[in-house]
């Protein structure tokens, strides 16, 4: 299954992305699966090992990162928000 | 019962307090009390900012942020405010509640965020509003980012947005 993934702030500086759509490996079922692969690629993407400034959203909604993945699902990641 | 009446605007465009004010009260006689916040940009001083290594060249340039800019996840944002102000309507009693955030490139001074709640009785517009704004500042997808002398700087998130947001859970 391939989901539609984005990246916010100081998150997308980062990693100089914005939006990738992505096939899963079948062992990537979760949101914390989905940024360990992420995060396996090695620099500038190991930002997203740690979760204590990360958030994350499936399908425009925040969730933990325990929540299961579905095809065609749209995941953003992006760092605490600061509006208001 | 009529349905509470919600409206969130994203937009770059400023807006007017007393329009949109006026305008939850309009043509019906049922609204005791209108409760509004108006958040603007606040230019910093630069004591309150972590900067690493700045050369200080003349302190009137490097005293204040000088703009900053607004980012946000399009679709989600919407939804989220619609959802703050749906579950403040689970809690309190009101008729309306309006809610601008402006996205985009915002100098020191200008409006930034606006909240305003519509009922029969001040206590529930009053902690309505304030609810919808401690929320926002924890739950909708809003970056900022200060452009300041040293070059452009993401606006951490606080602690005291999170135990403000908290104290509503108790």
């Amino acid at each position: 299954m391939s989901v539609k993934i984005y990246f916010f702030a100081g998150l997308r500086e980062a990693l100089g992305v914005s939006s990738e759509t992505l096939a899963l490996p079948t062992d990537v079922t979760s949101v914390a699966a989905l940024r360990d692969h992420l995060a396996a690629r090695g620099e500038p993407w190991s930002a997203l090992a740690s979760t204590r400034n990360l958030r994350v959203a499936v399908n425009q909604q925040m969730v933990g990162f325990d929540t299961a993945l579905h095809a065609e699902d749209e995941v953003a990641f992006f760092p605490p928000v600061t509006g208001g | 019962m009529m349905a509470t009446h919600i409206s969130v605007s994203v937009q770059e465009a400023d807006f007017d307090v007393g329009i949109e004010i006026a305008a939850l009260s309009a043509g019906r006689d049922d609204v005791g009390a209108v409760a509004s916040f108006v958040g603007l940009v606040r230019a910093d001083k630069l004591e309150n900012i972590k900067l690493v290594n700045v050369k200080v060249d003349a302190q009137d340039t490097v005293d204040t942020v000088h703009a900053m800019t607004l980012e946000h996840y399009p679709g989600m944002t919407e939804k989220s405010l619609e959802a703050i102000v749906a579950e403040a309507a689970t809690r309190w009693s009101f008729f309306g509640a309006r809610v601008i955030h402006r996205v985009g490139r915002l100098l020191p001074g200008e409006r930034i965020v606006f909240v305003a709640v519509a009922s029969a009785h001040r206590g529930d517009a009053f902690a309505a509003c304030e609810f919808i704004m401690d929320y926002l500042k924890t739950r909708a997808p809003f970056w900022k980012k200060e452009d300041t002398p040293a070059g452009g700087r993401w606006v951490d998130a606080r602690d005291s947005d999170d135990s403000a947001a908290a104290r509503w859970e108790e």
